[in-house]
Protein backbone atom coordinates (compact mmCIF):
# COMPACT_ATOMS: atom_id res chain seq x y z
CA UNK A 1 0.00 0.00 0.00
CA UNK A 2 1.37 3.43 -0.81
CA UNK A 3 1.12 6.22 1.71
CA UNK A 4 -1.06 8.36 -0.55
CA UNK A 5 -4.00 5.96 -0.38
CA UNK A 6 -6.64 6.40 2.27
CA UNK A 7 -5.98 4.52 5.49
CA UNK A 8 -7.22 0.94 5.68
CA UNK A 9 -10.36 0.56 7.75
CA UNK A 10 -11.86 -2.88 8.26
CA UNK A 11 -13.53 -1.74 11.47
CA UNK A 12 -10.94 -3.52 13.60
CA UNK A 13 -9.13 -1.56 16.28
CA UNK A 14 -5.72 -3.13 15.81
CA UNK A 15 -3.99 -0.61 18.07
CA UNK A 16 -6.25 -1.67 20.95
CA UNK A 17 -5.52 -5.34 20.25
CA UNK A 18 -1.77 -4.74 20.13
CA UNK A 19 -2.06 -2.68 23.31
CA UNK A 20 -3.88 -5.57 24.97
CA UNK A 21 -1.15 -7.95 23.82
CA UNK A 22 1.51 -5.73 25.33
CA UNK A 23 -0.44 -5.35 28.58
CA UNK A 24 -0.98 -9.11 28.85
CA UNK A 25 2.71 -9.81 28.21
CA UNK A 26 3.45 -7.73 31.29
CA UNK A 27 0.49 -9.04 33.34
CA UNK A 28 -0.26 -12.58 32.13
CA UNK A 29 -2.81 -13.28 34.89
CA UNK A 30 -5.23 -10.84 33.24
CA UNK A 31 -5.29 -13.15 30.24
CA UNK A 32 -7.20 -15.82 32.16
CA UNK A 33 -10.72 -15.80 30.71
CA UNK A 34 -13.69 -17.98 31.47
CA UNK A 35 -16.40 -18.21 28.83
CA UNK A 36 -19.86 -19.39 29.83
CA UNK A 37 -23.24 -20.33 28.49
CA UNK A 38 -26.32 -21.83 30.05
CA UNK A 39 -28.59 -24.25 28.26
CA UNK A 40 -32.17 -25.31 29.09
CA UNK A 41 -34.10 -28.13 27.55
CA UNK A 42 -37.36 -27.08 25.91
CA UNK A 43 -38.84 -30.25 24.48
CA UNK A 44 -37.62 -33.14 22.36
CA UNK A 45 -34.25 -32.19 20.93
CA UNK A 46 -35.06 -28.49 21.20
CA UNK A 47 -33.04 -26.39 23.65
CA UNK A 48 -32.38 -22.73 24.38
CA UNK A 49 -29.00 -21.40 25.41
CA UNK A 50 -28.10 -18.04 26.86
CA UNK A 51 -24.86 -16.14 26.88
CA UNK A 52 -24.53 -13.13 29.13
CA UNK A 53 -21.48 -12.82 31.35
CA UNK A 54 -17.89 -13.99 31.20
CA UNK A 55 -14.79 -13.53 33.30
CA UNK A 56 -11.72 -11.75 31.95
CA UNK A 57 -9.08 -9.09 32.62
CA UNK A 58 -9.29 -10.01 36.27
CA UNK A 59 -13.01 -9.33 36.74
CA UNK A 60 -16.54 -10.30 35.84
CA UNK A 61 -17.63 -8.88 32.46
CA UNK A 62 -21.03 -8.56 30.80
CA UNK A 63 -22.01 -8.55 27.14
CA UNK A 64 -23.90 -5.45 25.97
CA UNK A 65 -26.96 -7.66 25.56
CA UNK A 66 -28.06 -11.11 26.56
CA UNK A 67 -27.81 -13.40 23.56
CA UNK A 68 -29.90 -16.50 23.09
CA UNK A 69 -29.38 -19.44 20.79
CA UNK A 70 -31.83 -22.16 20.01
CA UNK A 71 -30.85 -25.59 18.79
CA UNK A 72 -32.81 -28.53 17.51
CA UNK A 73 -32.49 -31.39 15.08
CA UNK A 74 -33.98 -31.51 11.57
CA UNK A 75 -37.11 -33.36 10.54
CA UNK A 76 -35.08 -36.15 8.90
CA UNK A 77 -34.08 -37.03 12.48
CA UNK A 78 -37.77 -37.10 13.40
CA UNK A 79 -37.35 -33.79 15.20
CA UNK A 80 -39.28 -30.56 14.89
CA UNK A 81 -36.47 -28.50 13.35
CA UNK A 82 -37.12 -25.44 15.50
CA UNK A 83 -33.54 -24.25 15.01
CA UNK A 84 -30.10 -25.12 13.64
CA UNK A 85 -28.47 -28.33 14.81
CA UNK A 86 -25.66 -28.10 17.36
CA UNK A 87 -23.12 -29.31 14.77
CA UNK A 88 -24.14 -26.46 12.49
CA UNK A 89 -23.60 -24.07 15.39
CA UNK A 90 -20.07 -25.48 15.72
CA UNK A 91 -19.51 -24.72 12.02
CA UNK A 92 -20.89 -21.21 12.58
CA UNK A 93 -18.49 -20.81 15.49
CA UNK A 94 -15.51 -21.88 13.41
CA UNK A 95 -16.24 -19.75 10.40
CA UNK A 96 -17.15 -16.66 12.50
CA UNK A 97 -13.89 -17.00 14.37
CA UNK A 98 -11.86 -17.38 11.16
CA UNK A 99 -13.66 -14.47 9.51
CA UNK A 100 -13.03 -12.20 12.50
CA UNK A 101 -9.38 -13.25 12.24
CA UNK A 102 -9.27 -12.46 8.53
CA UNK A 103 -10.49 -8.91 9.25
CA UNK A 104 -8.07 -8.38 12.12
CA UNK A 105 -5.04 -9.73 10.26
CA UNK A 106 -6.00 -7.74 7.15
CA UNK A 107 -6.20 -4.56 9.22
CA UNK A 108 -2.81 -5.28 10.77
CA UNK A 109 -1.28 -5.95 7.34
CA UNK A 110 -2.82 -2.87 5.74
CA UNK A 111 -5.20 -4.78 3.46
CA UNK A 112 -8.56 -3.09 2.79
CA UNK A 113 -11.34 -5.65 2.63
CA UNK A 114 -14.39 -5.04 0.43
CA UNK A 115 -16.17 -8.30 1.02
CA UNK A 116 -15.44 -11.59 2.74
CA UNK A 117 -17.72 -14.57 2.25
CA UNK A 118 -17.13 -18.05 3.52
CA UNK A 119 -18.89 -21.33 2.97
CA UNK A 120 -18.23 -24.03 5.51
CA UNK A 121 -19.09 -27.69 5.20
CA UNK A 122 -18.63 -30.50 7.67
CA UNK A 123 -18.78 -34.09 6.50
CA UNK A 124 -20.25 -36.61 8.90
CA UNK A 125 -21.18 -40.25 8.80
CA UNK A 126 -24.18 -40.52 11.14
CA UNK A 127 -23.60 -44.23 11.62
CA UNK A 128 -21.39 -42.97 14.45
CA UNK A 129 -24.02 -41.13 16.47
CA UNK A 130 -26.64 -43.77 15.76
CA UNK A 131 -24.32 -46.47 17.07
CA UNK A 132 -24.55 -48.46 13.83
CA UNK A 133 -20.80 -48.77 13.44
CA UNK A 134 -18.50 -48.23 16.43
CA UNK A 135 -15.53 -47.61 14.11
CA UNK A 136 -17.18 -44.43 12.84
CA UNK A 137 -16.60 -41.38 14.99
CA UNK A 138 -19.51 -39.23 16.12
CA UNK A 139 -18.01 -35.97 14.97
CA UNK A 140 -17.04 -34.52 11.63
CA UNK A 141 -14.73 -36.60 9.49
CA UNK A 142 -13.67 -33.51 7.60
CA UNK A 143 -14.38 -29.77 7.58
CA UNK A 144 -13.89 -27.56 4.54
CA UNK A 145 -14.03 -23.79 4.54
CA UNK A 146 -14.02 -21.89 1.27
CA UNK A 147 -13.44 -18.13 1.23
CA UNK A 148 -14.26 -15.57 -1.42
CA UNK A 149 -12.45 -12.36 -0.55
CA UNK A 150 -12.59 -9.09 -2.46
CA UNK A 151 -9.72 -6.93 -1.23
CA UNK A 152 -6.83 -4.75 -2.32
CA UNK A 153 -4.35 -7.61 -2.17
CA UNK A 154 -2.64 -10.24 -4.28
CA UNK A 155 -3.78 -13.85 -4.34
CA UNK A 156 -0.74 -14.80 -2.25
CA UNK A 157 -1.49 -12.13 0.34
CA UNK A 158 -5.02 -13.48 0.64
CA UNK A 159 -3.72 -17.04 1.06
CA UNK A 160 -1.41 -15.79 3.80
CA UNK A 161 -4.28 -13.88 5.42
CA UNK A 162 -6.41 -16.99 5.66
CA UNK A 163 -3.46 -19.08 6.89
CA UNK A 164 -2.59 -16.59 9.62
CA UNK A 165 -6.22 -16.38 10.66
CA UNK A 166 -6.24 -20.16 11.25
CA UNK A 167 -3.01 -19.89 13.20
CA UNK A 168 -4.54 -17.37 15.59
CA UNK A 169 -8.08 -18.75 15.81
CA UNK A 170 -9.44 -20.11 19.10
CA UNK A 171 -12.20 -22.17 17.50
CA UNK A 172 -9.81 -23.58 14.89
CA UNK A 173 -7.60 -24.74 17.77
CA UNK A 174 -10.61 -26.16 19.63
CA UNK A 175 -11.71 -28.10 16.57
CA UNK A 176 -8.27 -29.36 15.52
CA UNK A 177 -6.84 -30.29 18.94
CA UNK A 178 -8.08 -32.39 21.82
CA UNK A 179 -9.58 -30.68 24.87
CA UNK A 180 -10.34 -32.26 28.24
CA UNK A 181 -14.07 -32.15 28.89
CA UNK A 182 -15.74 -32.84 32.24
CA UNK A 183 -19.51 -33.19 32.48
CA UNK A 184 -21.12 -33.54 35.92
CA UNK A 185 -24.55 -33.52 37.47
CA UNK A 186 -24.76 -30.94 40.26
CA UNK A 187 -28.32 -30.92 41.57
CA UNK B 1 34.26 -13.77 22.66
CA UNK B 2 37.58 -14.81 24.16
CA UNK B 3 39.36 -13.51 21.06
CA UNK B 4 37.50 -10.18 21.22
CA UNK B 5 38.26 -9.79 24.93
CA UNK B 6 41.94 -10.61 24.32
CA UNK B 7 42.02 -8.00 21.52
CA UNK B 8 40.84 -5.49 24.11
CA UNK B 9 43.36 -6.66 26.72
CA UNK B 10 40.66 -7.94 29.07
CA UNK B 11 41.99 -10.57 31.42
CA UNK B 12 39.64 -13.56 31.32
CA UNK B 13 39.22 -17.31 31.48
CA UNK B 14 36.95 -19.65 29.52
CA UNK B 15 35.39 -22.29 31.75
CA UNK B 16 34.56 -25.52 29.94
CA UNK B 17 32.76 -28.42 31.64
CA UNK B 18 34.43 -30.94 29.31
CA UNK B 19 36.80 -30.23 26.49
CA UNK B 20 36.73 -27.57 23.79
CA UNK B 21 33.66 -28.16 21.56
CA UNK B 22 32.20 -30.49 24.18
CA UNK B 23 28.55 -30.46 23.11
CA UNK B 24 29.57 -31.15 19.53
CA UNK B 25 31.70 -34.07 20.67
CA UNK B 26 29.31 -35.70 23.07
CA UNK B 27 25.69 -34.70 22.48
CA UNK B 28 25.08 -34.85 18.74
CA UNK B 29 24.18 -37.64 16.34
CA UNK B 30 26.80 -39.30 14.14
CA UNK B 31 25.73 -38.04 10.72
CA UNK B 32 25.22 -34.40 11.71
CA UNK B 33 26.76 -31.79 9.47
CA UNK B 34 26.55 -28.03 9.72
CA UNK B 35 23.66 -26.32 7.93
CA UNK B 36 26.00 -23.56 6.79
CA UNK B 37 28.54 -24.17 4.00
CA UNK B 38 32.24 -24.31 4.81
CA UNK B 39 33.00 -20.92 3.27
CA UNK B 40 30.65 -19.42 5.79
CA UNK B 41 32.56 -20.86 8.77
CA UNK B 42 34.19 -17.65 9.87
CA UNK B 43 35.33 -16.66 13.32
CA UNK B 44 37.05 -13.40 14.25
CA UNK B 45 40.41 -13.47 12.39
CA UNK B 46 39.89 -17.05 11.24
CA UNK B 47 38.10 -18.88 8.44
CA UNK B 48 37.76 -22.20 6.70
CA UNK B 49 40.74 -22.67 4.39
CA UNK B 50 40.14 -26.13 2.93
CA UNK B 51 39.38 -27.07 -0.67
CA UNK B 52 35.65 -27.85 -0.25
CA UNK B 53 34.13 -24.40 0.32
CA UNK B 54 30.66 -25.49 -0.82
CA UNK B 55 30.53 -28.63 1.31
CA UNK B 56 29.36 -28.89 4.90
CA UNK B 57 31.51 -29.81 7.89
CA UNK B 58 30.85 -33.04 9.69
CA UNK B 59 30.91 -32.77 13.45
CA UNK B 60 34.44 -34.20 13.61
CA UNK B 61 35.65 -31.50 11.20
CA UNK B 62 33.88 -28.79 13.15
CA UNK B 63 35.45 -30.02 16.38
CA UNK B 64 38.89 -29.84 14.71
CA UNK B 65 38.05 -26.36 13.39
CA UNK B 66 37.08 -25.07 16.82
CA UNK B 67 40.06 -26.76 18.50
CA UNK B 68 42.42 -25.21 15.96
CA UNK B 69 40.87 -21.81 16.60
CA UNK B 70 41.26 -22.17 20.38
CA UNK B 71 44.91 -23.01 19.74
CA UNK B 72 45.42 -20.19 17.26
CA UNK B 73 44.09 -17.53 19.60
CA UNK B 74 45.63 -19.17 22.69
CA UNK B 75 42.24 -19.05 24.39
CA UNK B 76 42.66 -19.34 28.18
CA UNK B 77 40.42 -22.40 28.38
CA UNK B 78 40.13 -24.19 31.69
CA UNK B 79 38.67 -27.54 30.73
CA UNK B 80 37.03 -30.28 32.82
CA UNK B 81 35.56 -27.56 35.00
CA UNK B 82 31.81 -27.50 35.52
CA UNK B 83 30.20 -24.27 36.66
CA UNK B 84 27.89 -25.12 39.55
CA UNK B 85 26.60 -21.65 40.32
CA UNK B 86 26.97 -18.02 39.42
CA UNK B 87 25.69 -15.55 42.01
CA UNK B 88 26.07 -11.84 42.63
CA UNK B 89 28.96 -10.79 44.86
CA UNK B 90 29.98 -7.48 46.44
CA UNK B 91 31.69 -6.62 43.19
CA UNK B 92 30.68 -8.65 40.20
CA UNK B 93 29.96 -12.34 40.59
CA UNK B 94 31.10 -15.44 42.40
CA UNK B 95 31.45 -18.39 40.05
CA UNK B 96 31.47 -21.73 41.86
CA UNK B 97 32.86 -24.67 39.93
CA UNK B 98 33.69 -28.26 40.79
CA UNK B 99 37.31 -27.11 40.67
CA UNK B 100 37.06 -24.15 43.04
CA UNK B 101 35.56 -20.69 42.85
CA UNK B 102 36.27 -17.58 40.86
CA UNK B 103 35.54 -13.92 41.48
CA UNK B 104 34.64 -12.16 38.25
CA UNK B 105 33.72 -8.56 37.55
CA UNK B 106 31.88 -9.63 34.46
CA UNK B 107 30.41 -12.91 33.25
CA UNK B 108 29.59 -13.96 29.69
CA UNK B 109 27.00 -16.71 29.40
CA UNK B 110 28.24 -18.71 26.42
CA UNK B 111 26.81 -22.09 27.35
CA UNK B 112 24.69 -22.23 24.23
CA UNK B 113 21.07 -21.95 23.25
CA UNK B 114 20.85 -25.65 22.41
CA UNK B 115 22.11 -27.15 25.65
CA UNK B 116 19.14 -29.30 26.63
CA UNK B 117 16.79 -31.16 24.34
CA UNK B 118 13.26 -30.04 25.13
CA UNK B 119 10.66 -32.74 25.57
CA UNK B 120 7.00 -31.74 25.99
CA UNK B 121 4.98 -32.90 29.00
CA UNK B 122 2.88 -35.32 26.92
CA UNK B 123 5.95 -37.60 26.81
CA UNK B 124 4.98 -38.68 30.34
CA UNK B 125 1.71 -40.12 29.01
CA UNK B 126 3.36 -42.31 26.38
CA UNK B 127 3.07 -46.05 27.19
CA UNK B 128 6.20 -47.43 28.81
CA UNK B 129 6.79 -50.06 26.14
CA UNK B 130 7.74 -47.30 23.72
CA UNK B 131 11.37 -46.20 23.73
CA UNK B 132 11.72 -42.43 23.82
CA UNK B 133 14.86 -40.60 22.70
CA UNK B 134 16.00 -37.02 22.42
CA UNK B 135 18.34 -35.87 19.63
CA UNK B 136 21.02 -35.57 22.34
CA UNK B 137 20.76 -39.31 22.99
CA UNK B 138 20.13 -40.53 19.44
CA UNK B 139 23.26 -41.54 17.52
CA UNK B 140 22.27 -43.59 14.45
CA UNK B 141 19.37 -45.66 13.08
CA UNK B 142 21.04 -49.01 13.74
CA UNK B 143 20.79 -48.34 17.48
CA UNK B 144 17.00 -48.27 17.20
CA UNK B 145 14.70 -51.27 17.15
CA UNK B 146 13.48 -52.34 13.74
CA UNK B 147 9.89 -51.21 14.39
CA UNK B 148 8.19 -47.99 13.35
CA UNK B 149 9.55 -44.65 14.48
CA UNK B 150 7.53 -41.54 15.28
CA UNK B 151 9.66 -38.44 14.85
CA UNK B 152 8.03 -35.52 16.62
CA UNK B 153 9.02 -32.20 15.06
CA UNK B 154 9.79 -31.18 11.48
CA UNK B 155 12.47 -28.56 11.84
CA UNK B 156 16.11 -29.15 10.89
CA UNK B 157 16.69 -31.89 13.46
CA UNK B 158 13.40 -33.74 12.97
CA UNK B 159 13.57 -33.79 9.23
CA UNK B 160 17.21 -34.94 9.17
CA UNK B 161 16.64 -37.75 11.64
CA UNK B 162 13.41 -38.79 9.89
CA UNK B 163 15.29 -38.98 6.58
CA UNK B 164 18.12 -41.19 7.83
CA UNK B 165 15.87 -43.42 9.90
CA UNK B 166 13.69 -43.91 6.86
CA UNK B 167 16.71 -44.70 4.67
CA UNK B 168 17.58 -47.44 7.16
CA UNK B 169 14.36 -49.20 6.19
CA UNK B 170 12.31 -48.33 9.27
CA UNK B 171 8.77 -47.01 8.82
CA UNK B 172 8.69 -43.32 9.74
CA UNK B 173 5.80 -41.13 10.83
CA UNK B 174 6.59 -37.48 11.34
CA UNK B 175 4.44 -35.18 13.49
CA UNK B 176 4.56 -31.73 11.94
CA UNK B 177 3.97 -28.47 13.77
CA UNK B 178 5.00 -25.02 12.61
CA UNK B 179 8.19 -25.11 10.61
CA UNK B 180 10.31 -23.12 8.19
CA UNK B 181 10.88 -24.49 4.71
CA UNK B 182 13.95 -23.55 2.66
CA UNK B 183 15.54 -24.94 -0.52
CA UNK B 184 19.22 -25.85 -0.13
CA UNK B 185 20.13 -24.42 -3.53
CA UNK B 186 18.21 -21.55 -5.12
CA UNK B 187 19.01 -20.20 -8.60
CA UNK B 188 22.27 -22.14 -8.49
CA UNK B 189 23.54 -20.74 -5.20
CA UNK B 190 23.33 -21.97 -1.64
CA UNK B 191 20.39 -20.44 0.24
CA UNK B 192 22.86 -19.26 2.86
CA UNK B 193 24.75 -17.38 0.16
CA UNK B 194 21.54 -15.52 -0.75
CA UNK B 195 20.64 -14.77 2.85
CA UNK B 196 24.18 -13.58 3.52
CA UNK B 197 24.48 -11.49 0.35
CA UNK B 198 20.99 -9.96 0.58
CA UNK B 199 21.68 -8.88 4.13
CA UNK B 200 18.96 -11.04 5.67
CA UNK B 201 21.42 -12.58 8.12
CA UNK B 202 22.65 -9.18 9.22
CA UNK B 203 19.20 -7.89 10.21
CA UNK B 204 19.48 -6.51 13.70
CA UNK B 205 17.38 -7.43 16.70
CA UNK B 206 16.30 -3.82 17.17
CA UNK B 207 15.15 -3.49 13.54
CA UNK B 208 12.69 -6.36 13.23
CA UNK B 209 8.98 -5.93 13.96
CA UNK B 210 8.63 -8.52 16.67
CA UNK B 211 11.89 -9.76 18.16
CA UNK B 212 10.18 -12.11 20.63
CA UNK B 213 8.59 -13.93 17.71
CA UNK B 214 11.75 -13.77 15.57
CA UNK B 215 13.72 -15.47 18.36
CA UNK B 216 11.21 -18.31 18.44
CA UNK B 217 11.47 -19.16 14.73
CA UNK B 218 12.61 -22.78 14.51
CA UNK B 219 15.70 -23.90 12.55
CA UNK B 220 14.79 -24.15 8.88
CA UNK B 221 14.34 -27.52 7.20
CA UNK B 222 17.85 -27.83 5.81
CA UNK B 223 20.51 -30.49 5.66
CA UNK B 224 24.17 -30.05 4.80
CA UNK B 225 25.28 -32.83 2.47
CA UNK B 226 27.91 -32.97 -0.27
CA UNK B 227 25.25 -33.39 -2.96
CA UNK B 228 23.58 -30.19 -1.66
CA UNK B 229 20.11 -31.66 -1.86
CA UNK B 230 16.97 -30.02 -0.55
CA UNK B 231 15.33 -31.99 2.21
CA UNK B 232 11.70 -31.13 2.82
CA UNK B 233 8.49 -32.91 3.73
CA UNK B 234 7.84 -33.78 0.09
CA UNK B 235 11.21 -35.57 -0.05
CA UNK B 236 10.15 -37.66 2.93
CA UNK B 237 6.62 -38.44 1.74
CA UNK B 238 7.93 -39.32 -1.75
CA UNK B 239 9.98 -42.02 -0.03
CA UNK B 240 7.00 -43.28 1.94
CA UNK B 241 7.02 -41.36 5.23
CA UNK B 242 3.68 -40.56 6.77
CA UNK B 243 2.88 -37.01 7.84
CA UNK B 244 0.61 -36.27 10.77
CA UNK B 245 -0.25 -33.04 12.59
CA UNK B 246 1.38 -31.73 15.74
CA UNK B 247 1.52 -34.34 18.53
CA UNK B 248 -1.25 -32.87 20.65
CA UNK B 249 -1.91 -35.45 23.35
CA UNK B 250 -2.15 -39.03 24.50
CA UNK B 251 -5.52 -40.40 25.52
CA UNK B 252 -5.71 -43.95 26.84
CA UNK B 253 -2.61 -45.00 24.90
CA UNK B 254 -3.78 -43.28 21.73
CA UNK B 255 -1.57 -40.56 20.31
CA UNK B 256 -3.66 -37.61 19.13
CA UNK B 257 -2.47 -35.47 16.27
CA UNK B 258 -3.71 -31.99 15.49
CA UNK B 259 -5.94 -31.37 12.48
CA UNK B 260 -3.81 -28.33 11.65
CA UNK B 261 -1.31 -30.14 9.39
CA UNK B 262 -2.68 -28.54 6.22
CA UNK B 263 -2.38 -25.04 7.64
CA UNK B 264 1.10 -25.36 9.17
CA UNK B 265 2.30 -26.60 5.78
CA UNK B 266 0.48 -23.78 3.98
CA UNK B 267 2.09 -21.25 6.33
CA UNK B 268 5.55 -22.67 5.61
CA UNK B 269 4.94 -22.84 1.84
CA UNK B 270 3.71 -19.24 1.75
CA UNK B 271 6.58 -18.03 3.90
CA UNK B 272 9.08 -19.72 1.63
CA UNK B 273 7.55 -18.01 -1.40
CA UNK B 274 7.77 -14.62 0.36
CA UNK B 275 11.46 -15.17 1.12
CA UNK B 276 12.19 -16.24 -2.47
CA UNK B 277 10.26 -13.18 -3.75
CA UNK B 278 12.47 -11.03 -1.57
CA UNK B 279 15.60 -12.74 -2.86
CA UNK B 280 14.48 -12.31 -6.49
CA UNK B 281 13.78 -8.66 -5.91
CA UNK B 282 17.19 -8.18 -4.34
CA UNK B 283 18.90 -10.17 -7.13
CA UNK B 284 17.37 -7.88 -9.76
CA UNK B 285 18.35 -4.75 -7.87
CA UNK B 286 21.87 -6.10 -7.45
CA UNK B 287 22.03 -6.83 -11.21
CA UNK B 288 22.54 -10.55 -10.69
CA UNK B 289 19.77 -11.86 -12.94
CA UNK B 290 22.15 -12.67 -15.81
CA UNK B 291 24.67 -14.39 -13.53
CA UNK B 292 22.40 -16.78 -11.71
CA UNK B 293 19.76 -19.29 -12.79
CA UNK B 294 16.16 -18.25 -13.42
CA UNK B 295 13.79 -17.89 -10.47
CA UNK B 296 11.84 -21.00 -9.56
CA UNK B 297 9.09 -21.96 -7.17
CA UNK B 298 8.90 -25.30 -5.43
CA UNK B 299 6.15 -27.85 -5.20
CA UNK B 300 3.63 -27.13 -2.46
CA UNK B 301 3.80 -29.55 0.43
CA UNK B 302 1.71 -32.57 -0.47
CA UNK B 303 -0.75 -33.58 2.22
CA UNK B 304 -3.01 -36.64 2.18
CA UNK B 305 -6.71 -35.93 1.80
CA UNK B 306 -7.31 -37.17 5.33
CA UNK B 307 -4.11 -37.20 7.39
CA UNK B 308 -4.25 -39.52 10.37
CA UNK B 309 -5.49 -37.88 13.58
CA UNK B 310 -4.63 -40.68 15.95
CA UNK B 311 -2.44 -43.71 16.43
CA UNK B 312 -2.71 -46.55 18.92
CA UNK B 313 0.63 -46.52 20.73
CA UNK B 314 -0.05 -49.99 22.13
CA UNK B 315 -0.56 -51.57 18.71
CA UNK B 316 3.15 -52.13 18.09
CA UNK B 317 3.14 -49.91 15.00
CA UNK B 318 5.46 -47.48 16.77
CA UNK B 319 8.44 -48.83 18.67
CA UNK B 320 10.42 -45.62 19.16
CA UNK B 321 9.59 -41.94 19.54
CA UNK B 322 12.29 -39.37 18.79
CA UNK B 323 11.48 -35.97 20.29
CA UNK B 324 12.90 -33.42 17.86
CA UNK B 325 10.98 -30.72 19.66
CA UNK B 326 13.70 -28.17 20.04
CA UNK B 327 16.47 -27.32 22.43
CA UNK B 328 16.56 -24.99 25.40
CA UNK B 329 19.48 -23.36 27.17
CA UNK B 330 20.29 -24.72 30.62
CA UNK B 331 20.46 -21.98 33.26
CA UNK B 332 19.90 -24.22 36.25
CA UNK B 333 23.24 -23.05 37.69
CA UNK B 334 22.50 -19.33 37.32
CA UNK B 335 21.56 -17.84 40.69
CA UNK B 336 21.05 -14.32 39.40
CA UNK B 337 17.46 -13.07 38.98
CA UNK B 338 17.55 -12.48 35.23
CA UNK B 339 15.04 -15.04 33.98
CA UNK B 340 11.53 -14.02 32.96
CA UNK B 341 8.48 -16.15 33.78
CA UNK B 342 9.10 -18.24 30.66
CA UNK B 343 12.67 -18.97 31.75
CA UNK B 344 14.25 -16.72 29.11
CA UNK B 345 17.13 -14.42 30.01
CA UNK B 346 16.13 -10.76 30.13
CA UNK B 347 18.60 -8.97 27.92
CA UNK B 348 18.99 -6.22 25.37
CA UNK B 349 20.93 -7.68 22.45
CA UNK B 350 23.07 -9.78 24.78
CA UNK B 351 23.50 -7.13 27.48
CA UNK B 352 21.83 -9.00 30.33
CA UNK B 353 19.62 -7.26 32.86
CA UNK B 354 22.30 -7.60 35.56
CA UNK B 355 25.39 -5.39 35.70
CA UNK B 356 28.39 -6.82 33.88
CA UNK B 357 26.58 -9.91 32.62
CA UNK B 358 26.43 -10.82 28.93
CA UNK B 359 24.84 -13.50 26.80
CA UNK B 360 26.18 -14.81 23.51
CA UNK B 361 25.27 -17.48 20.97
CA UNK B 362 21.50 -17.47 21.33
CA UNK B 363 19.00 -17.24 18.50
CA UNK B 364 18.75 -13.73 17.01
CA UNK B 365 20.67 -12.29 19.97
CA UNK B 366 21.74 -9.21 18.02
CA UNK B 367 21.39 -10.36 14.43
CA UNK B 368 19.55 -13.03 12.52
CA UNK B 369 22.86 -14.91 12.20
CA UNK B 370 23.63 -14.77 15.94
CA UNK B 371 23.27 -18.51 16.56
CA UNK B 372 25.32 -19.46 13.48
CA UNK B 373 29.05 -20.19 13.69
CA UNK B 374 29.84 -17.04 11.71
CA UNK B 375 27.26 -15.00 13.59
CA UNK B 376 29.24 -14.98 16.81
CA UNK B 377 31.98 -12.67 15.57
CA UNK B 378 30.02 -9.43 15.14
CA UNK B 379 28.06 -10.03 18.35
CA UNK B 380 31.22 -10.79 20.33
CA UNK B 381 32.84 -7.62 19.06
CA UNK B 382 29.80 -5.48 20.01
CA UNK B 383 29.47 -7.08 23.43
CA UNK B 384 33.21 -6.90 24.15
CA UNK B 385 33.02 -3.16 23.44
CA UNK B 386 30.13 -2.85 25.85
CA UNK B 387 31.97 -4.91 28.46
CA UNK B 388 35.05 -2.68 28.20
CA UNK B 389 32.81 0.37 28.67
CA UNK B 390 31.19 -1.25 31.69
CA UNK B 391 34.57 -1.95 33.30
CA UNK B 392 35.78 1.57 32.54
CA UNK B 393 32.67 3.04 34.20
CA UNK B 394 32.93 0.70 37.16
CA UNK B 395 36.55 1.60 37.74
CA UNK B 396 36.27 5.35 37.33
Amino acid sequence: MSASESPVDNGVNVEALLGARQALTEMPAAGQFNWRATCSWVNGTHSKSTVEGFFGLGEEQKHRNTYTFEADHPEVFASEDNAATPVEIVLVGLTSCLTAGVAAVAQHRGIQLKSVDATIEGAMDIQGILGVDSDVRNGFSDIKVSYKIDADATEEELQALVAQSQKRSAVYDIVTNPTNVTVEVNN
Amino acid sequence: MSRCLADRSIDHVVLERGEVANTWKTERWDSLRLLTPNWQCRLPGYAYSGDRPDDFMAVSELVAFIEAYAEEISAPVISQTTVESVRPAQTGYTVETDQGSWAARTVVLANGAFGKAHVPAIADSVPEAIRQLTPGEYRKPSELGTGGVLVVGASATGIQLAAEIQRSGRAVTIAVGEHVRLPRIYRGRDIQWWMDAAGVLDERYDEVDDIVRARKVPSPQLVGTSDRVTLDLNTLTDRGAKLVGRFAGVNDGNAQFSGSLRNVCALADLKQVRLLDRIDEWASEAGLDSEVDAPERFRETVIDDAPSLGLDLNSGEIETIVWATGFRPDYSWLDVPVLDRKGHIRHDGGVVDAPGMYLIGSTFLRRRKSSFIHGAGDDASDLADHLVGFLDDALS
